[in-house]
This record gives C-alpha cells, structure tokens and sequence, in this order.
C-alpha cells in the first residue's frame, strides 16, 4: 500500500489543520463497481457449451480433412450415424438392456449385501467383532482380479458378471453405511433414550435418518463402480451386452461403434447419477444444502 | 465432603418411599475413573418446585442431571424420580431430519396426533413453525421447540441442562419468562442448572450450589414473583450466591 505524502505546496486548507491529520494528502479514489456491470452479456450456459462444440468442430475438421483416419478415431458425423443405425436395427437397445440388467441385478445384490452387513456390524458390538475385520480385509483386494477365480467357480453365463458388479458395489456401501451409523451425533441419541424411545426407535428414528447422508454417498460411489465393473466383466466372454459389442467392434477395428458404446456408457453413468442426485434432494430435503432450487 | 450419616446404598431404585417428593436422593456417588465426581450427595424436591443449581463448570452438576435424566446408571446410592420427566439440553437436540412437529411428538407412547403437537407449540409460541425443519428455526425457536418437545409429555419432573446458555441475551431473557411462565401453568417441579446467579434467583424458589460432589450451600428465594433484578434484596441475594461460588462482588454489594 502506498501512501503518498502531499507536496509542501498543497493547496489552503481550513485552518485548523495543524495536527498530524492534515489530510492533505491526494487519496488515488477508484469507484468499485457492481459485479452486474462487469457481467458478459453472454448467458453462462452458452459459454460452458462453446468448449465442447469447438472441440467437437476441430474434431470433425481432423477427420474430414483425413489427419485423423477412421481406423484411430471415427469422424463425430460418422458416429452420429453408425448411432444411429445401431439403434434402427436393434442392436444397440438389445445390447443396453442386457447390461443395464446385469447392473441393476448387481446393484440390487450388492446394496442388500453392504447394508445388511454394515447394519450388523454398525448396530451391534458383536457384528462389529466379526463382520467389520473380514469386510476390511477382503476390500483390499482389487475385486478386478477375482473374475478369473469367478469364472472357475460361476462359468461363463450371467452369473460371474453379477457377481463381479455385486462385490464392486458392495463394499463402498458398506463402508459409508457403517460410517453413517457410526457418526451419528451422540448427543442426538441421548435426546432420543430421554424421550424415551426403545433401542427400536432409536435406531428407526435416530439412527437410520442419520445414517442416510453417508449411505446415498455410498451409493453414488457403488454405482461409479457398478459401470466400471460392468466394464470389465463384458470384455471378458460375453457375448451380449454393450461390452460384447465392443469386443466385437475391436476386431473388426470399428472405431465408430467403440465411441458410440463408450457414449452410451458415459450417459447410463449420467443417468444413475441423476437418479441419486434426485434420491438425495427427495430424502435429504431436511439439509439446508438441499432446499432443492 | 457430605457429613451426613452414611446409608446402605441400592443400585436399583427403591420403591417409592416418600410420594410426597418429586425428587429424592440419597447417598447418590458418581465415580469417573475412581474419582468421586458426586459424593454421597443428598437432594429432596418437593412436587412444583423451581430449584436452581448452580456451581463451577465440572462440579458435577450437569452429571447430576443426567443421572436424574437416567442417561447415566453407572451410580450407587438411591434415586427416586417421577416416571414421567423430562429433559431440554444446552442444544436443543432436535433431530434434523424431522420436522418440527414430529419431534415434538417423538417417543411419545401411543400414535398422538398432529393436534397434541401444535397445542404444545403453541404454548411455547412457535404454532407458527410447526412444519418447519429444525435446521431452518433461529436459536431461539429451535430451544422453544426442544421445550415444547419436553412440556407435551406432560412431565412431573423437567430438567433443564442449561437451556439458555447458548443464546444471545435478548432471547435469552424471553427463554427465560417463557420458562417461568410455563412452570406456573403446568406447576411441575423444575430442577435448573446454570451457571448464570442472575437466572437461579429470577426463577427458582430455591437454589442450591454444588460443590465438591455435594450439594454445598441452599439459598431459598422468598421474593415475589415476577421478580425484579432492579430490587435491592435480589442483588443482595446474588451477591451473596457469587460469592459462595467466588466470586468477589465488594464491588456490586457495597
């Protein structure tokens, strides 16, 4: 900060001025404008979608001028229309609907799996005793590599797919889950023995509410990981399933229909997303954060 | 030290001995890793009484209220209390993901409807925030709800764990009518515990101050009620509190 000393020869002051205030000294005065006078005239939306589009452009522009060929990446026109025709001949809808079924199945099984152990094992002293060690333990393992040792044990149907996406999702559950139980307010839940509630009650209306916040972040998690690991159990011998189709595509060196398939994912994870985001502002609608706008 | 003589003591709660009291304790020890934080105290509250307690924070007194709460079993010596109490905290504890209604009816046996909690809120002026969500009400209203909370189970016993603490000292001093106000319609027995001389002596009939795990000194307040700070027996009264809890107040009695 600078402050600049007036010249001897400032102008005549009143003359009562003879203290150290003499506030003769010029002050560099800037007027702070309102943040509206500063704004763009351009509404916010449109800026965040001109990064995409002139991505997507420059991408179109490689492609038809031939820098980028077919066989690294398809052109964005030719995706649109191989899209397109997946879906007019049925293949691409047969394909979602068989993996959105092997996640739902997963998801299901797993969400079972994770809470009722966390249950166990965040309400009572015992389950924690003889759940919580194991479930740690076996978290460690990169649950990626058990679908060689799934295949054994499962064959090659359904199943091992399942049950890869059900161990995937099982465990980020359980460990919110636990952790939500276990972070309820202490305090909380002496307001709730004084008002007299059962162990029951405690646990039905102290509890669980208070456990929610961290299960719904549970479940984002877990469903992160239910595409991912959708991902890899369809790599390996499917022969259905969007994975199937791009196993299919690799051999034939379609780049067109890998990039549709890889959309297709990237909007099903939009999706599931924007199920618990809904889930969350329905049952969280007591958090101030959540007033839903 | 308590002199008094040293009962047997029970665990378990002896039958109603004395209906006549609303609270009745006797020989009552709380240790905490083998220190004694309550001593063989001794407490009687008649029914309707207003006693206020005071002491230095970590003298015990809040423990007391828990053990009177039956948050805390792990005791010697003999509890009676009223089946029906209850308690509002230093934080209102309400519980967030229910509106304000519903907590006031949580835990409350049988399904009483919505009805039983508007009258309650109404008593404590918040019918207006009945379906509001706790996380939304100011400090204010939120312990008014914690005390509508407490008043609709129709207690015989209320304890208050420092209700007013943790408000600013406009709300505070309504908190404090309501309160007052409210113990005269229902006629309940109140068991008080502050740390403020200034809020034991407006409101209580009697003000105990606790000391070393027993009750130390008594003070009954026989002024009349609604009391006036301003009257010179009340700072006579509180000076004469501070300074059995030390603090020297030559300054406020001369």
């Amino acid at each position: 900060m600078s402050i600049s000393h007036a010249p001897p020869s400032s102008p005549k002051k009143d003359i009562s001025s003879k203290s150290g205030f003499e506030s003769s000294a010029s002050v560099d005065v800037v007027p702070l404008l309102p943040a509206s006078s500063r704004r763009t005239r351009v509404p916010r939306w449109l800026r965040r979608t001109t990064g995409p589009v002139l991505l997507l452009a420059l991408w179109q522009l490689l492609s038809s001028t031939g820098v980028l060929t077919a066989d690294v990446l398809a052109s964005p026109g030719r995706i649109a229309q191989v899209a397109g025709d997946l879906i007019a001949d049925g293949s691409l809808p047969s394909a979602m609907g068989t993996s959105l079924q092997r996640v739902a199945a997963g998801l299901a099984l797993g969400t079972v799996v994770g809470t009722g152990l966390a249950l166990v094992s965040g309400l009572f002293r015992i389950g924690e005793d003889l759940v919580d060690a194991p479930v740690q333990m076996l978290r460690t393992v990169p649950f990626v590599g058990l679908i060689p040792l799934f295949i054994i044990w499962f064959g090659i149907g359904e199943a091992p797919k399942v049950a890869i996406i059900t161990l995937g999702v099982t465990f980020p559950l359980y460990l919110n889950v636990y952790a939500g139980i276990r972070g309820v307010d202490a305090q909380l839940i002496e307001a709730g023995e004084s008002l007299g509630l059962s162990r029951r009650g405690l646990v039905r209306h102290v509890v669980l509410p208070g456990a929610l916040p961290g299960a719904l972040t549970g479940l984002r998690y877990s469903l992160g990981i239910a595409w991912l690991a959708l991902v890899f159990a369809e790599q390996v011998n499917a022969d259905s399933g969007i994975g199937f189709l791009m196993v299919q595509a690799r051999d034939f060196l379609r780049t067109d229909v890998i990039v549709v398939c890889l959309i297709v994912y990237a909007f099903l994870g939009l999706f599931a997303d924007f199920i618990v985001r809904s889930l969350e502002r329905l049952l969280l609608q007591w958090r101030p954060t959540f007033t839903g706008r | 030290m308590a002199t008094d003589v040293h009962r047997p003591v029970s665990p378990e709660a002896a039958p109603a001995l004395r209906p006549t009291q609303a609270v009745h304790v006797a020989g009552l020890t709380r240790s905490f890793d083998g220190r004694a934080v309550i001593d063989r105290l001794q407490l009687d509250v008649q029914p309707g009484e207003f006693v206020a307690l005071l002491g230095r924070s970590g003298c015990g007194k809040s423990t007391l209220l828990r053990i009177l709460a039956g948050l805390d079993r792990d005791i010697e010596g003999t509890v009676l209390v009223p089946r029906r109490k209850a308690v509002a905290f230093q934080a209102p504890r309400l519980m967030p993901w229910k509106k304000v209604w519903r907590n006031v009816l949580l835990g409350l046996p049988g399904k009483p409807g919505r009805a039983v909690a508007e009258q309650a809120l109404k008593e404590v002026g918040l019918d207006h925030r009945t379906d509001a969500w706790p996380k939304t009400l100011s400090g204010g209203e939120a312990q008014r709800a914690s005390l509508a909370r407490a008043l609709v189970r129709e207690p015989d016993l209320l304890l208050l764990d420092e209700p007013f603490g943790a408000l600013d000292a406009l709300t505070r001093i309504k908190a404090q009518r309501l309160v007052g106000e409210l113990w005269q319609r229902r006629g309940c027995a109140v068991l008080l515990v502050t740390h403020d001389v200034e809020e034991a002596v407006l409101l209580a009939d009697r003000v105990l101050v606790m000391d070393d795990g027993v009750i130390a000194h008594e003070q009954r307040i026989d002024l009349d009620r609604p009391r006036d700070i301003t009257d010179p027996r009340f700072a006579e009264l509180r000076a004469r509190l501070l300074e059995r809890l030390g603090v020297d107040t030559a300054a406020e009695a001369a």
